[in-house]
Order: C-alpha cells, then structure tokens, then sequence
C-alpha cells in the first residue's frame, strides 16, 4: 500500500513582508539537536541584509507613527496567532532544541505571554520612559522616547523561539523596525514566527528575518550606515563571531550596541533594557506666554 | 545728521582672580608634579598672551588618578549614604555660586567668551546642575532606574573647551550624585576653571579622590579611555573622536555615553513671529561664537519669507559688538584657539569656493588673538560643506524650503541628530514638526535653552546618552538586568 | 502729512478701495506675531548693557532732553505747574550746561499756564485730551478738547485710543478718531496713547502701534501713567519695531514716547539701549523719543552731577517739583 508522501515544507527569508530565497541562491541543511535532518534553511548572504535592511528603513517610519494603541493591538495579534500555531512552535522547539514534549510547551507558552506583555508596553513606553521637566523658566518642556530607528539583532544562538521573541518584541514595541539574523543552527522556529508575523497585522519590512551563517552575516549588518543600532546577544556561542569587532564596526556610525553576555541568558524573565538602549530621548521647549 | 550712541569700554575687572604661573596635576585632593614632567601653555586666546604652565598627565599620572579614585570609591564615596553626598554638592553648588565672579573672568579668560555669556549662562548653570543633582543623591530609587540604583565605580571624563566649567559641571554632578568617583579631563586649551574647580572640592572638604583632575591633550584623554579600571566613559567632544572612543571600548564592560558634534537645522516658517525668530536665529549660531554643538547653523527659512528674514537678521547682525571678551557689552568673542580659527577659515573658504554668497557685517577685527566676523551664507545648498559639516563658529548657511515635508526632509538630511529648531505661531504645526525631526532637542519658538532638569544629548551621530535631568541619571548607575 | 491723506494712504497701503473694518482686521491681524517669552528675553539681554562714562554721560544728556516733564494730577493748580516749567527752564541752577527737557505735559486747562510760564525757552507745551485717561466720551467731546488745547497754545497733543472700541474688534473707530483728532490738532503734533497695560498682549500692542500709525499719528506712546502697567521695556520694544517697520514699508519716521514708571537712570539707559539697537541712531533724538516722566528728571540730575563731581549726591542737592 502506497503511503501518502509528505509534503516538505520550504524555508525561505522574510524580507519586506516576502518570502524570498536567499540571493545567495544556497541552502543548508538544518538538523535536530540529536543531529537529524529537519530541513534546508536559506543561506542568506550580505545582499539579503542589505534588502532586509533598506525593508525595515522603509517600513519604519509607517510603524512608528501607528498609534502606540495600534501597535499593541499588533503584537497581541501575533500572540493570538502563535497560540493557533501551538502545536507546529512545540514541535520545531523541541526538534531545535532537543528538549522534551513538555519543556518546549513551556517554553511555546512563556514565548506567546511575553509577546502579550510587550503588547502591553506599546502604549506605557512614554509614560514610563518619558516625563516632563520643570525648568527654570516660562517654559513647557517635556521628554519622551522615540525610536531608535533599524536595530540589527544577532538573535540568541540557542533559545530558537522564547529568546528570539524576548529580543524582537521589545525593539518593534518601542516603534523600531529590525533585521534579525537567526540562531544559525536553529533557524526553523525563527521562520515559522515569520509566517505568523506574516499573517497578523505587523506591516511588512517591520521585521526581516534572515537565516544562514552568523559569522558571515553579522559584520554585514554590524557596519550598514543605514542601521542604527545592534543587539549583539546572539554573539554569545556563536561559531566564529568575534563580537568585538562587530562593535568596532557598529561605532563607524554610532549605533547603539547592546553587548552579548559571556553566556546567553536564560529569558526565563524580561525587563526595560531593550525598551531603554533602543529608543532615543527627545526633549521638546516652548516658552508659554500671552 | 543723528548723533551716535558709543558705548564706553565696560571692562570687567580681573582682579578677582589669580592665576598661578603653573598648575600641577589634581589627584587625591593634592596637587602633585606630572611623572609626565610634561607641561604645555594655556594662553588668552583674545590677546595670546600666555596665561599659565599646566601639567601635561601622562599614562603613569592617568593610572595615579584612577588609583585615587578607586580607592575613593570603594573606601568613602560608595559606601556613603546618598544624603550625606547630596551635602557635599549642596556646598559645591554654593560655592560655585559665592565664587561665580572669579570663574566668569577666569573662563573668559581662558576660553574667549564673552563675559556677559561667562557671567549670566556657564557659570550659574554649572552652580545649578550641583545643586539639582545633589537633591537626587538621595533620591535614586525613586527615579525609575529599578529598585535599587547601584554606582558603576570610577568614572572617566572628557570634557570639550567650549563651555569649560559647565561641561565639567554636567558630567562631575550626576556622577558624583549617584556615587561614582571621577577623573576628569578638561580640554588642553581651557583647563583653568576645571583647576580651581579643584580648589571648590577642597573648600568643600571633598574627600581626597572622589574628584581628580588630569590636565592634557588628546594622549591624556586616550590614556583616561583606555585605562582598564575604568568604569564609565563620559565624552563631550567631536564625533570623530567619539567614534575613536566607541572602538576602544569594544569589548569591554565600559559603559560609554558621547555628546558629540551637530548640525542643526533652525527652521523658520513664514508665519514664524518673526522678530523673536530673528532673535533666535542670532542666538542659535552667534551664541559663544557658534562653538556649540548644538547650535543652529542651518537656517531653513521658507523661500516666501527668505529675503524678509535675512533683511532682518542683516540688519540685526549690525549691532553685535565684536571685541574684548571681558567687556561686559560684548556680544562676540574671540575664537578659542588658532587651530580652530584655522578650521572656520578653511571650511568658509569653501563655502566661497562651492559658490555660496557671503555675507558679514561691517566689523572691526583686533590686531592680536583670534578673531572671526559673524558671517552669513546665502546660495547655500545641502551639497555645500557649509551645509553639511560642523564648523563650530560664527557662521551661518540659510537654505530655503516650500512646504514642511521639504523642510523635514532637508533638516534630517544629516549624519548629525543633536538639536533643531521651529520657529511657527501654529501650535499643531509645531508639534508636528517636533515630532518628525530626528534630534534629541527641539526647541520650538525659542533656541539654546539648557536647564538641569532638561535631558540633552543626540541621535544617530551626535552620540549617545543624555545628559541632566532624570534620564541623565541612567548613565552612572547600573539599569536593571546589566550587572 | 495732513490729517486727511491718511484714509487714502490707509487704502492705497492695504491695497483696498473702501477701508472696511475687515479690511483693516485681516491687515493688523496679517501682522507677525509676536512670542511673548522671546520678546521680553530680547528686552532683559538689552538691560544688561553696561554705560560707563563718557557714554553715560552723553545718554543722561540726551534722556533729559527726551522728557516730557509731566503733572497730570486732579489737584493740578497754576502754581505747581509755574514750578514745574521753572524746573524745566532751570534744570540745575548750578549747572547751566544742563539740557531742558522737551516739553511740560499737563491737561489742557492748564496749557495756558504752562505756555506763560515757558516762554520764549522752546519747550513745548503737551495737553493730554480726548477724554484723558480712559477715553471713555463721544468724538464731539474729545475733538472739542483736543480744539481748547490747541486754542490755548498746546504744540503737542497726547490723544488716547478708545480701548474698548479696539478690543471689541473695532479698528475701524480708532482709526476714525485718530483720523478726526488728528484734524482738530492742526499744525500741533499728535501722540496717539495706547494704553498698553489695557491691550494685554504683545499682539495687542504692535497692532494697536500700526492702527495709529496708519491712521496719521506723529508718535505712538504707550501709556496714560493711570493704569498699571505703564511703560514696560518690552512693551516699548515693540512699538520701536513697529515704527522702524513702519519706516521701512512707508518712508515715514514716527516717534515713540514711553510713558509712566520710568523713575531712574538706570531705567531710561535701558530704554536709550534699545531704542539704539531696535529702531537705531535715527531716533535719537528728542523728536523721534520721548519719555513721559515726572521723577525721572530729578534722578538724572543726581546721576549727572555725580558724574561731573565724582561723589554721590543727597536728595537735597536737587529741586523738587
């Protein structure tokens, strides 16, 4: 009896709301954490940054003039979406990450509830970041954050869905676009969040995702004038990253660097770091007279 | 014939301050020899006359200030409950205030400015940053840095020679309010006030240590930035050497902030009110003969009222007075040093050269010192240098623009981030505006306002970090989540 | 210019052909606003010019030749006002270099008097009319007093403006009566008083400047010396732009006269400062700048004789009047 063939599913780039291939025209292969082939991952090349980059440029400032209401409607889409798409995260998380049935629901669940605290956040930002100053004169003057602008993120090398979103929810929260280059050995659940990304409301180019080499990719993104800032998180267990020198080449346009731990982090918590090394405080004066 | 109103010479006395023929190094509350036994001149850049002999620190002297301030640190300063420390620039800021009259005369002295600047902006605002960060000294965990806002340690500052004592005000306050010890650089060309400065913490009764002072060019300052038990880097200066430093630090734990260069665009629209728009204008660029980083040296005017507006700002320019810094009517200085004078000089040359139309008032230059005309361009384009790179003086670029998209479009057309202006009377225009211009500053209907209680600092190239008010705190303790 | 070219220079300026009252509002109204914190900062950086010597001494000259020494009192009598021309005559009796001032101001009824009393010195004699101070009567009223102080020998005349009509929008009225007051003063000259701490604003004051202006007056004035506030610095400010403006689009110099609360030296140096830097040198001179002031003079001559003699003076080494 012939048995159904399945159909293999084909992972590709999310650049500027697309799936493209890799520029590169390449693949690789992308194996379980007991080192069973999974499926083949683009192997994206300095092109796919640079397209992924000049993407988030130009959804950023669309993003970041939504309405903070509108924008945590956004990201509370993407958890009610991730939520339907349960079962397939639990099942790449664990083949990604080698972890049991259980642990990778947990940590599917802890994944899903922090985007809905980011979501949350949108609107909270500049009441918590932000405040008025009372200066010594006959002047309304008033601080708050705005966005940084495109934030590079070198996602964490092993925490494929709950790490990743810890970096990226944040930084789209605060009105950012963002490039992220994936964990390079677990690339899979990075593109799935693509898909859901995708098909929630997050205006495409907001995110890009690119997967593939780290050690190749990342000085690409670390030294693009046109990125503002860069999450070095994904350096720590990175094969061949040499994190100093990517912030060498991020202080060519004066990015905002967030260094990598010597150890990646759990993310079994979250806090305001991102929120606060990724936006911009402005400071506006009017006198106020007759 | 109308008669003429000459102002009489109104020279503001000198005998107040008394400057020593040297000055050694400022470290652990002594003044000791450089080991450098290097030491170079500081002159009055409005006379070039020589001023003082001042100890140039070497490595070894740099490593000794970073001793002492560690030592400081771990055994005085960081231990000491934040109320305790919030009495100590509670003194400092009175003292600066008791005092002002011999920093005023000695930084216009030093650096140049006028001393009506030196007298009613550097010197009260440096009092006024001590005495609004020493209320936060005790206050710390109530200002949204986490629960329990801890000191980084021993912080090394840099510091530029265009506003000398308040530059040192701004990063040695919120420094030393959150618990950090320091050392501090002041620029080769200015180190004066910094050095009685050292005379105000030991009338304090400052513990030894907590401040120290290391005189220098820019081998000090590297010395200072690469020293390894430094925790913190704070630099006001040029972006070039900002980038310089953000590389140093790769892949170290240093936390850096840098208040860097600038190129501001001073937006004025024709429904703008025009003769305070005027006002600002000459305010945004003329202040402290443009050696600010902020200051408004691209005039945006919409083309309709382009040749009314430069009409007014003509005629208003003829009134500035050029001359002895310490003469209280002064309004124009001398530039701080040749080297700077040589770079105005270079970069207006080319604005000439690339075919913009110059303009200065008629102006009398002294024989000896440095000295620039206040100077106008009009014909300027974003291609021109002048429209692009800091020229940290008196010169002006006026470009036009139709509507306020292009007026948007032009003024974040820059590397730089730090400062902007609007000038409108429509108040949803103006925040508008406010909203889509990438600076860390704007100031509408008005320009060059500091306060303490008021962030400053930079996007994109002009740095990173902000410096005063709440958010100026984050920089000298640990946020959450980083140690 | 004669009263009646106003109106039609007024059209001719506005590019109309009948002046509407909504012509002349969208007109003062098409003025440039003014920001009330920038244009005060700009009149404190003017205050912290310093004038020394030489310079102080020319300025404390020419501010009192700008006064117009004035009593505008209910209990006003001859005799106060022969003692206050005396004192203009004879400013200091031990010094004869002292400059008189430009002109006595009293109500009209007593210009007579004042016109006596002066005689033959040049100074000129002001009458405050037009229902002085509030300006609250009908224009048959304030032209038939504007008519008694002329007829009595009045040189200048200080008109109000009726602030109520302008801060009901009615620019059309306080322009007519300029028009009119302006008529009635013949070949005496008119200073139009807006009564600025009545308009409230900046906005108010530059507008209020350029209806008087265009309505024909000879100078604008800023205050009756009965409401507070008077003269302020930046008040004064933007009625020299004005009239420096008004120069630039018209051809025509009007002058300016601060009036009430300018007490000292120190004060009138403020105002000489900025009438030098925002109007400049052309309006130095008392036919261009006035000061409405009764103590003033007494302050100066103090300040003027230290200056020759080099030591403080007692209040009594001046006369008072």
């Amino acid at each position: 009896m012939a048995t159904r063939l399945e159909v293999k599913k084909t992972y590709k780039l999310y650049v500027g709301g697309k799936f493209p291939r890799s520029e590169s025209g390449r693949t690789y292969e992308v194996t379980s954490a007991r080192g069973a082939f999974l499926a083949n991952a683009a192997w994206g090349s300095r092109k796919d940054v640079r397209d992924a980059v000049t993407a988030a440029r130009s959804a950023q400032p669309g993003w970041a003039g939504a309405t903070a209401y509108n924008r945590g409607q956004v990201l509370y889409r993407v958890a009610e979406i991730m939520e339907g798409r349960r079962e397939q995260f639990v099942a790449e998380v664990a083949a990604s990450e080698g972890v049991t049935k259980p642990r990778a629901t947990t940590i599917v669940d802890a994944a899903i509830d922090r985007w809905v605290w980011w979501a949350g956040w949108t609107d909270k930002i500049a009441q918590v970041l932000g405040n008025l100053n009372p200066v010594a004169g006959p002047y309304f003057n008033v601080s708050a954050p705005e966005p940084t602008g495109v934030i590079g993120i070198v996602a964490p090398q092993r925490s494929s869905l709950l790490g990743l979103v810890s970096v990226v929810a944040p930084v789209i929260a605060a009105g950012n676009s963002c490039v992220v280059l994936t964990s390079e050995q677990r690339p899979l659940p990075a593109i799935t969040l693509s898909e859901v990304l995708a098909t929630s409301d997050v205006p495409g180019g907001v995110v890009n995702v690119v997967t593939g080499p780290t050690a190749e990719l990342a000085p690409w993104l670390a030294a693009h004038r046109d990125v503002d800032g860069i999450d070095l998180t994904g350096c720590a267990g990175a094969d061949g990253v040499d994190a100093t020198a990517l912030e060498v080449a991020a202080a060519d346009n004066l990015k905002r660097v967030l260094r990598p731990a010597a150890d990646e982090p759990d993310w079994g918590t979250t806090d305001l770091e991102r929120l606060r090394i990724f936006t911009e405080t402005k400071t506006v004066w009017h006198p106020k007279g007759l | 014939m109308s008669p003429r109103f000459d102002y009489a010479p109104a020279p503001e006395s000198t005998a107040v301050v008394d400057i020593a023929p040297s000055y050694d190094l400022f470290i652990n509350g002594e003044f000791t020899a450089p080991l450098s036994e290097r030491t170079f001149a500081t002159i009055n850049p409005a006379t070039e006359e020589k001023l003082s002999q001042v100890a140039a620190a070497g490595a070894d002297d740099v490593d000794r200030a970073v001793k002492a301030a560690r030592r400081a640190y771990t055994r005085v300063w960081g231990p000491m409950p934040g109320a305790e420390r919030a009495k100590y620039l509670y003194r400092i800021a009175r003292i600066l205030a008791e005092r002002s009259r011999e920093f005023a005369v000695l930084e216009t002295l030093d650096n140049g400015k006028p001393i009506k600047e030196s007298r009613d902006v550097d010197v009260p605002t440096a009092a006024a940053h001590f005495f609004y960060h020493a209320g936060w000294a005790d206050k710390l965990e109530y200002a949204g840095l986490g629960a329990a806002p801890a000191p980084l340690g021993v912080v090394g500052q840099v510091i530029p020679w265009n506003f000398p004592l308040l530059m040192l005000a701004w990063k040695i306050a919120p420094a030393l309010a959150t618990g950090n010890t320091v050392v501090l650089k002041p620029a080769e060309t200015t180190p004066l006030t910094a050095l009685l400065f050292a005379d105000v913490c030991r009338q304090a009764d400052l513990p030894p240590g907590v401040v120290n002072i290391v005189t220098g060019a820019g081998e000090t300052g590297q010395a200072l930035v690469e020293h390894p038990d430094i925790d913190k880097i704070a630099f006001t200066g040029s972006t070039e050497v900002g980038k310089q430093i953000a590389r140093s630090v790769a892949g170290t734990d240093k936390r850096v902030t840098l208040e860097l260069g600038g190129k501001a665009a001073n937006v004025v629209f024709d429904d703008a009110p025009i003769d305070q728009a005027v006002e600002g204008i000459v305010n945004g660029i003329f202040f402290n003969q443009g050696h600010v980083c902020c200051a408004g040296s691209r005039l945006l005017v919409q083309e309709s009222v382009a040749e009314e507006v430069v009409h007014r700002l003509q005629r208003r320019l003829q009134t500035l007075r050029l001359g002895d810094p310490l003469d209280k009517n002064t309004d124009i200085g001398a530039i701080n040093s040749q080297a700077q004078l040589d770079r105005i000089t270079e970069l207006t040359a080319a604005g000439e050269a690339e075919g913009a139309t110059r303009w200065s008032p008629p102006c009398e230059l002294p024989d000896r010192g440095f000295w620039f005309a206040p100077t106008v361009f009009t014909d300027v384009s974003q291609a021109h240098r002048i429209a692009r790179e800091e020229i940290f003086g008196p010169v002006l670029s006026v470009l036009t623009f139709r509507t306020p998209e292009e007026a948007v479009a032009r003024a974040n057309n820059t590397t730089y981030g730090l400062s902007a202006g609007v000038w409108t009377e429509k108040g949803s225009r103006i925040l508008w505006m406010a909203d889509k211009l990438r600076a860390g500053v704007v100031w509408a209907n008005t320009f060059n306002r500091f306060d303490p209680t008021s962030p400053f600092g930079g996007y994109a190239e002009s740095g990173y970090g902000r410096e005063g008010g709440r958010h100026g705190l984050a920089a000298y303790v640990t946020a959450e989540g980083t140690h | 210019m004669s009263a009646s070219a106003a109106p039609s220079r007024a059209r001719e300026l506005l590019g109309v052909s009948a002046l509407t009252n909504k012509a002349l509002t969208s007109w003062l109204h098409g003025l440039p606003g003014i920001d009330a914190v920038g244009c005060e900062g700009r009149a404190a950086a003017l205050s912290t010019r310093s004038i020394k010597t030489d310079a102080k001494a020319w300025a404390i000259d020419t501010a009192i030749s700008m006064i117009d020494l004035t009593t505008l009192e209910g209990a006003d009598t001859p005799g106060k006002v022969r003692a206050l021309c005396a004192k203009a005559v004879t400013p200091d009796p031990v010094d004869p270099t002292t400059p008189r001032p430009a002109a006595i101001c009293v109500y009209n009824d007593l210009v007579g008097i004042a016109r006596e009393a002066l005689g033959d010195s040049g100074i000129h004699v002001a009458a405050v009319a037009t229902a002085f101070p509030s300006g609250r009567a009908s224009l048959e009223v304030k032209l038939a007093d504007t008519q008694d102080a002329v007829d009595l020998g009045a040189d200048e005349i200080d008109m109000v403006i009726d602030r109520g009509a302008f801060l009901a929008g009615d620019y059309r009225t306080v322009f007519d009566q300029i028009v009119a007051v302006k008529e009635a003063c013949g070949e005496a000259h008119l200073k139009v008083i807006l009564e600025t701490g009545e308009l409230a604003t900046y906005d108010n004051v530059r507008r209020a400047s350029w209806l008087a202006m265009l309505a024909g007056a000879d100078f604008i004035k800023t205050s009756t010396g009965k409401i507070s506030p008077a003269a302020t610095l930046p008040v004064t400010l933007v009625m020299l732009e004005a009239v420096r403006d008004w120069r630039d689009l018209t051809g025509v110099q009007i002058g300016v006269k601060p009036a009430g609360g300018i007490k000292t030296t120190k004060d009138a140096l403020k105002y000489l400062v900025t009438l030098n830097e925002i109007a400049g040198e052309d309006w130095l001179t008392p036919q261009w700048f006035r000061f409405g002031a009764s103590s003033l003079l007494g302050d100066l001559l103090q300040q003027r004789r230290k200056l020759a003699t080099g030591v403080y003076t007692g209040s009594r080494d001046v006369t008072i009047d």
